[in-house]
């Protein structure tokens, strides 16, 4: 090995570590077979999911008005619940001991597999054959923050990296020209949880979610200034490189490699990210199968640009709607919202399906947590629900899952997972498993600790997986 | 379990039996019969990495040796040995292994090993290390430097390492290099112009080095880096992430450092300075590093949770920052490596339990002479009152003498809260018998609460409205000052017995301690939606049907922060001879109208009492002066006769116009700042061990006290967080001097001699040079805690000031440059970057402290759907949008995003170490973020009007970015950039007056601006420029 080839090898190895952009798994193992001691991941085992597709559902939606229906709920419709049901149980807002609030909804019967759906999701339901629900997902927190973190994070205090930024601290990111992990929001507010949920936390920077916005530009600073057109921005780019490689020649420092690196595929990004935000280029029938409009930012228009930033080897995208949290006018606010998010849901399993990238793309559909089946009194008008960790619905779709499957029930109430209870750390052993990572192994140590996604939980929910 | 058999009494046994056993029959040995059933089934709980229960079974001395548990074994006995009992299912204990059973050979197997004497031999499974001996426990002694060394000892120390590995050290660094180094270490700016002429002329090293360490930036820089640990942020996390000021402690810090003060000391302000003796506003403002904390204050929070959240992530910045010690596993359970333990925890979590969360007024320099002009004015009119009445002392006692007594008989009422009232927001019942409202604090809503009397009669309701600690000010509300209004106030009445008959009660008079004149509610800080008017003033506003009108509590500042009182007498009063039930309605409607921003008005702490007596009205004295009153005047402290005195002549009448102008007096008093500051509790609270750190589940009481692997608590030393702080840094510390010393050689090296600066456990690092550690340490507690002694010492180092060049063989052998083989050079921290183009084009205001600013940044980051509400982010304008990167607002959910690509922490938990990422959104920040390019347009004028022609402006540019002309082939790569600038300008593809900013009408075309800015931005965006090497 010349002295230059062994600089090369620093500076690429430097650039695998501290860079998330450009490099395949499959890069990135080959690699670190060549090298001794590269802190480069491999997954543990064949992995069924390439991509994830995360359709957070924030601020918690009734499990009882979609996906759970409760004929008994119904039939004790004002009445208060038995008293042993509420054993040692906390609110966030209600007494527990209110009324009970029957299911506002009707729910039938869809697909081959026969799910009880609720009439709020007809698209939805053209898709449960796809899909495997969890009825008895349950969560620890029950305030939006904590939760949200959890449910993001694998840990209710600040701090722990996101999900999405442990798998594509595990798997790299393929694209040449975008980020691993992107972030895509269509709500009003922000989530309650800020930033920290697809943050990096103690993983190195690189590895956070790159918020793309649907307005202005999709990543901040990502035009140029004005009157800087893109042949000046080479000519400038021309000059930091050549200055960057003259240092690099004098100092040696591999970091400077990376530098340079980064300057060209932040060149790169300049012209990709745009075109990728660009709905236009779609087909009429794709841009209506979804409901997505070019140059609208909707639920159903990041639900396409999920697929088209999969396709272009993104490896996590995260959806926020922070819409579901309807302790008063519940009638109302949730069919609003289910019409906000049913079509461009189904949409993506339908598109990412015909064209072949259902097998390799995990979907994921669900919030921080559930509601109550008591009512949450506001004002006297009683159309509303409490939070409510003991319970919800969460479905998974693609890779290596159980299609046209129901996992798990709930009491006759729907308040209590009463079979095949799957905690939020399940769910993230499940997801990282399809990934190819045996959860307990993808690791990173920070405060003389080995650091999980999982903590110390988490069982990989095997039912759940075809 | 294993507690029901006696330690003695076990060991009596085992001697007893010794001798009796029977010769071991042939059988395998323990090794590969029992050993193995043991590693595969208990280890996973009881071995190395967990120790469920504290029973370990992987090593000798644990089970069969002096750290066995008593019971566990009785040799010779199985049925009385618990180890078999449990996992034969004869114990009440649960079976073991949990979730499993062994195999009946298994079992026998235990059994006959035990009936066989249990012999475990020597050498069979790990010997545990016993925990003093981890290096890092013991307190560092001062390693003797081998004689006939000369030189500096960090060099001593550094070049024993290198030449074991040999390795040669790099030689020293170019003086221009050197200057641009320390400039950047000591103070995080880039030598100016002068500066670098200054220093080429003489060149004295050790005199730039005392000019830096007096610079005030050199507290900026080194402030910076204690935020870091102290998570200091400027809003309060969570999901309303509320704005708060705390830069009064950011600005403490900073002061400190640059007084230099003892480390030692600034720490122990920091963890108890309010309990030093005379603590001044300083000295509290320093308790902010605990404050710090986040706070939840979403609809439905459970404040205590929060509370305990709180204190959680204190105990975790005091672990990471100041013992660096990772405590934060032991919160839940005993600390898997080392010897912390899930109780140790809780014994100095009770440290810090006692403390209520205050946020106090705090005063700048400036407001603090105008308050005591306020204050001086006062008891000026006041001493003249008294010097113009001498015998005011007599007039006094007989107005006394009149007031005195008489007050009717109040009965506390003990309230229920109906939860769905009162929009989220909790009422904790307090001892005395009132309501602390805590919490999310809604802008309106009407709180119902419910108590039972057995009074037969019912005439009068009294509201008190009282101060607490744990609210703005002191409260007596919750307003950002402390304040509040009553909307309007209800009342219900039913015949104790049957709810059922409940009734409407009108009030047909109320009088209160305070009567402020009718104003309009303040838009500014209650704005509300619909826009219309709404007012405050006297009591009658309660009870005036009317929720647009509301009895105030704000009489403006300095004056507000006091208990207050009403009382509404009944039109008719309620007479149920068995007692009633009483339903009052607080309507608090004055907030504004986003509660996301802290609009409430709020009531803070209230409580209801009832009487029978008949027309009572509101005691109109203050209760502090009431009690003085009713002590009598024998004995009287000279204070307390002032402050009878103070309201007693505002009943004067021939003293009003004396009260008028004492009044002027008040309305200069200065609003001031806030600061978050800890406030000790008179009693202190219980401290429990929390299972699986729940604070629903407390466990055993505990006592405050310190882990018995550090050092001990002095003799007698009080149980308080004095004690405590004092505890943390004293002499006898393993940790705390290695700690900080390690952090600053952290940032001038990139890695600290440990590498996991926030532990020094046996799960950390072992230090690369323990000696070069044990010795700096020392040192630095020697010469008294002094940081600006141990900085002087590092940058005089030979060690420091090599060469950042990496030869063919350190990379080889010297990779991550542990070894210290050549000079540090590494990317300047996020704050940095941006300072040093600040710095280079000259936009730069080096004012020092004060508010956080607003420098332009994307609205869209602080609108939803980004953020998670409307944040304000009102632009600065003039010097402070210039500012240095220490001065930014700094919210923990939605950072400053050149920040936070540089891989600033966010203050959301405290922070050691930043990583040092590199990627392509801190390219296009530096490219095309506003105020970098503003300052590449800045240097591109600088550079056009500070020096003619090309060679000299391209020198005079590199001068003022990296202190060093261009070389050769760096000056034709910029040559090259300029010509085809100026051949794009010449044919017309480039606006010059986009890129200079200039005003087309004014005259020539701006090409040679225009030119300059590129190249200047260019020059911006250089490794070398956002480095330091």
């Amino acid at each position: 090995m010349t002295p230059t080839d062994s600089a090369n090898l620093v500076a690429r190895r430097w650039f695998l570590q501290q860079c998330g952009f450009g490099i395949g798994a499959a890069a990135a193992a080959h690699l670190a077979a060549g090298e001794a001691g590269g802190a480069v991941r491999a997954p543990h085992y064949a992995r069924k999911a390439r991509s994830v597709i995360f359709l957070f559902q924030a601020g918690g939606p009734s499990h009882l008005e979609l996906f759970d229906y409760k004929p008994e709920l119904a039939r004790f419709d004002g009445s208060l619940p038995p008293t042993e049901m509420l054993e040692g149980y906390r609110a966030a807002f209600i007494d527990p001991n209110s009324k009970l609030l029957g299911p506002k909804y009707g729910f039938r019967k869809a697909g081959r597999c026969g799910f009880e759906i609720s009439e709020l999701l007809p698209h939805v339901a053209t898709v449960v054959d796809d899909v495997a629900f969890v009825r008895s997902t349950v969560t620890d927190a029950f305030n939006h923050a904590p939760a949200q973190l959890l449910m993001s994070t694998g840990a209710q205090q600040f701090g722990r990296p996101s999900m999405g930024a442990w798998v594509t601290y595990g798997l790299g990111s393929e694209s040449e020209d975008l980020p691993g992990f992107i972030v895509l929001n269509s709500s009003d507010s922000g989530p309650s949880a800020g930033t920290a949920i697809w943050g990096s936390g103690f993983l190195p920077t690189v590895y956070q979610g790159v918020p793309f916005r649907s307005g202005g530009d999709p990543v901040l600073f990502l035009s140029n200034p004005p009157g800087f057109t893109e042949r000046l921005q080479r000519d400038t780019l021309d000059a930091i490189n050549g200055m960057n490689r003259l240092e690099y020649e004098r100092t040696g420092d591999p970091e400077i490699e990376t530098r340079i690196r980064s300057f060209e595929l932040a060149f790169r990004m300049q012209s990709a990210a745009p075109d990728l935000m660009d709905l236009s280029s779609e087909p009429r029938e794709t841009l209506d199968l979804y409901g997505a409009e070019p140059g609208r930012a909707s639920f159903a228009s990041n639900c396409l640009l999920a697929r088209r930033l999969v396709e272009k080897g993104v490896r996590f995208v995260q959806l926020y709607h922070e819409a579901w949290d309807h302790h008063a006018n519940l009638t109302k606010g949730i069919r609003d919202v289910a019409r906000d998010v049913d079509q461009g849901s189904a949409a993506l399993i339908k598109d990412l399906k015909r064209r072949g990238m259902l097998d390799e793309t995990l979907v994921i559909w669900g919030g921080e947590f559930g509601r109550t089946p008591m009512t949450q009194d506001t004002n006297g008008i009683g159309d509303g629900r409490d939070h409510h960790p003991g319970a919800f619905t969460t479905w998974l779709a693609g890779a290596g899952i159980r299609p046209g499957f129901t996992l798990g029930r709930t009491d006759d109430l729907g308040f209590k997972s009463v079979e095949d209870q799957v905690h939020v750390h399940d769910l993230h052993a499940t997801v990282l498993h399809l990934l190819g990572f045996d959860h307990t192994k993808l690791t990173y140590r920070s405060q003389g600790r080995d650091f999980r996604l999982t903590d110390v939980h988490g069982k990989v929910v095997r039912k759940l997986l075809a | 379990m294993l507690s029901g058999y006696g330690r003695t009494w076990f060991w009596a046994c085992a001697a007893a039996l010794a001798g009796a056993l029977p010769a071991a029959h042939a059988q395998l040995p323990f090794e590969s019969r029992v050993f193995p059933i043991l590693r595969e089934s208990c280890f996973e709980c009881h071995g190395p990495q967990q120790r469920m229960r504290g029973l370990r079974l992987d090593a000798r001395a644990a089970v069969v040796g002096d750290d066995a548990p008593a019971g566990l074994l009785v040799p010779g006995q199985p049925e009385r040995s618990e180890l078999y009992r449990r996992v034969a299912g004869l114990s009440d204990g649960p079976r073991m292994p949990m979730g499993g059973q062994l195999s009946p050979a298994q079992i026998d197997a235990i059994r006959e090993w035990i009936e066989n004497g249990a012999r475990w031999p020597a050498g069979v499974g790990p010997e545990p290390t016993a925990p003093a001996r981890h290096w890092a426990f013991a307190a560092p002694l001062r390693p003797s430097l081998r004689s006939g060394e000369s030189g500096h000892p960090i060099d001593t120390f550094v070049r024993a390492r290198l030449r074991q590995a040999g390795l040669e050290p790099m030689p020293r660094a170019g003086d221009a290099t050197l200057l641009r180094r320390l400039s950047l270490d000591l103070t995080g700016l880039p030598p100016s112009l002068d500066e670098l002429d200054s220093f080429m002329a003489d060149r004295d090293f050790d005199r730039l080095a005392d000019r830096l360490l007096s610079s005030p930036h050199y507290g900026e820089r080194w402030g910076r880096l204690w935020l870091d640990a102290a998570r200091y942020a400027d809003s309060d996390g969570y999901e309303k992430d509320m704005p708060r000021q705390v830069w009064f402690y950011r600005d403490w810090v900073v002061d400190a450092l640059n007084r230099d003060m003892p480390y030692d000391r600034f720490v122990v302000e920091q963890i108890a300075g309010d309990l030093l003796p005379g603590a001044t506003q300083a000295h509290q403002i320093a308790t902010g590093y605990l404050r710090n904390s986040m706070v939840n204050e979403e609809g439905g929070t459970d404040p205590e949770q929060f509370r305990m959240e709180a204190l959680f992530d204190r105990m975790d910045a005091i672990g990471k920052g100041i013992l660096g010690l990772t405590v934060q596993c032991a919160q839940c359970h005993s600390h898997k490596y080392d010897p912390f333990t899930h109780e140790d925890y809780y014994r100095l979590f009770a440290f810090l339990n006692s403390a209520d969360e205050a946020k106090v007024a705090v005063y700048t320099e400036e407001d603090r002479i105008r308050r005591d002009s306020v204050f001086d004015g006062i008891r000026a009119i006041e001493d003249g009152l008294m010097r113009d009445s001498p015998d005011w002392a007599s007039h006094m006692e007989a107005w006394e003498e009149s007031v005195r007594g008489g007050q009717p008989r109040w009965t506390v009422l003990a309230l229920e809260v109906d939860d769905l009232s009162t929009g989220g927001q909790r009422y904790l019942p307090q001892p005395d018998g009132s309501l602390l409202a805590q919490g999310y604090a809604p802008t309106e809503h009407v709180a119902k609460l419910v108590a039972r009397t057995d009074l037969p009669e019912v005439t009068a309701i009294r509201l008190e409205v009282l101060t607490d600690p744990n609210l703005p000010l002191g409260g007596p509300g919750r307003s950002v000052y402390g304040s509040g209004a009553l909307s309007e106030v209800r009342v219900e009445a039913a015949p104790a017995g049957s709810p059922e008959d409940t009734r409407e009660v009108w009030i047909r008079t109320a009088t209160a301690d305070i009567d402020l004149p009718e104003r309009e509610l303040d838009p500014a800080v209650f704005p509300h939606k619909e826009g219309f008017v709404r007012r405050a003033g006297p009591v009658e506003f309660a009870i005036d049907g009317c929720t647009d009108s509301a009895w105030d509590l704000f009489a403006g500042h300095g004056r507000s922060n006091q208990p207050r009182k009403a009382v509404f007498v009944l039109d008719r009063p309620v007479r149920h001879p068995d007692g009633s039930l009483l339903t009052v309605y607080l309507d608090q409607s004055h907030g504004g109208y986003d509660s996301n921003v802290g609009q409430n008005n709020n009531l803070g702490r209230i409580r209801l009492a009832v009487t029978d007596a008949p027309d009572p009205v509101a005691d109109p004295l203050p209760a502090r002066v009431r009690e003085i009153v009713e002590l009598g005047s024998a004995s009287r402290s000279r204070s307390a006769t002032r402050e009878v005195f103070r309201y007693w002549r505002t009943t004067v009448p021939a003293w009003s116009e004396a009260n008028r102008l004492i009044d002027e007096h008040w309305s200069r008093y200065p609003q001031g700042q806030t600061q978050l500051v800890l406030a000790e509790r008179p009693a202190p609270r219980d401290t429990h061990v929390l299972r699986r750190g729940d604070f629903l589940e407390p466990g055993e009481r505990v006592d405050a006290g310190v882990p018995g692997f550090l050092h001990e608590l002095p003799e007698g030393a009080p149980r308080s967080r004095l004690a405590f702080a004092e505890w943390l840094v004293d002499r006898r510390s393993p940790t705390a001097a290695r700690a900080i010393v390690n952090r600053i050689w952290q940032a001038y090296f990139g890695t600290g001699l440990v590498a996991t600066p926030e532990d020094f456990g046996t799960q950390g690092e072992s230090p690369s040079h323990p000696q070069l550690l044990d010795w700096l340490a020392v040192e630095f507690m020697d010469a008294g805690w002094s940081l600006k002694h141990l900085h002087r010492l590092i940058v005089t180092s030979e060690t420091y000031r090599q060469s950042a060049r990496q030869t063919e063989r350190a990379r080889a052998v010297d990779p991550d440059n542990r070894l210290l083989s050549r000079g540090p050079r590494h990317r300047a921290d996020a704050e940095i970057v941006r300072d040093i183009a600040l710095a280079a084009s000259g936009l730069l205001s080096r004012r020092v402290g004060g508010p956080p600013v607003h420098p332009p940044a994307p609205e869209l980051l602080f609108k939803p759907p980004i953020s998670f509400s409307e944040k304000p982010w009102p632009s600065s304008e003039g010097g402070d949008r210039y500012r240095r990167g220490l001065y930014t607002f700094q919210y923990i959910s939605a950072p400053y995003p050149a920040f936070e690509t540089f891989d600033a922490p966010n203050g959301a938990t405290a922070c050691v170490r930043r990583s040092r990422s590199n990627t392509p959104l801190q390219a296009l920040t530096t490219l095309n973020e506003d105020l970098f390019v503003e300052a590449a347009r800045s240097l591109g004028r600088r550079t056009v009007a500070e020096a003619a022609g090309d060679e000299a402006r391209l020198a005079h540019a590199f001068r003022l970015c990296l202190s060093r002309e261009p070389r050769p082939e760096e000056a034709s790569l910029f040559r090259g950039l300029l010509a085809n600038t100026r051949a794009q300008l010449a044919e017309g593809d480039l606006d010059p007056w986009q890129i200079a900013v200039a005003d087309p009408e004014d005259g020539a075309r701006p090409d040679a601006a225009a030119a300059w800015t590129v190249v200047a931005r260019a020059l911006l965006n250089l490794d070398e420029t956002i480095s330091k090497q």
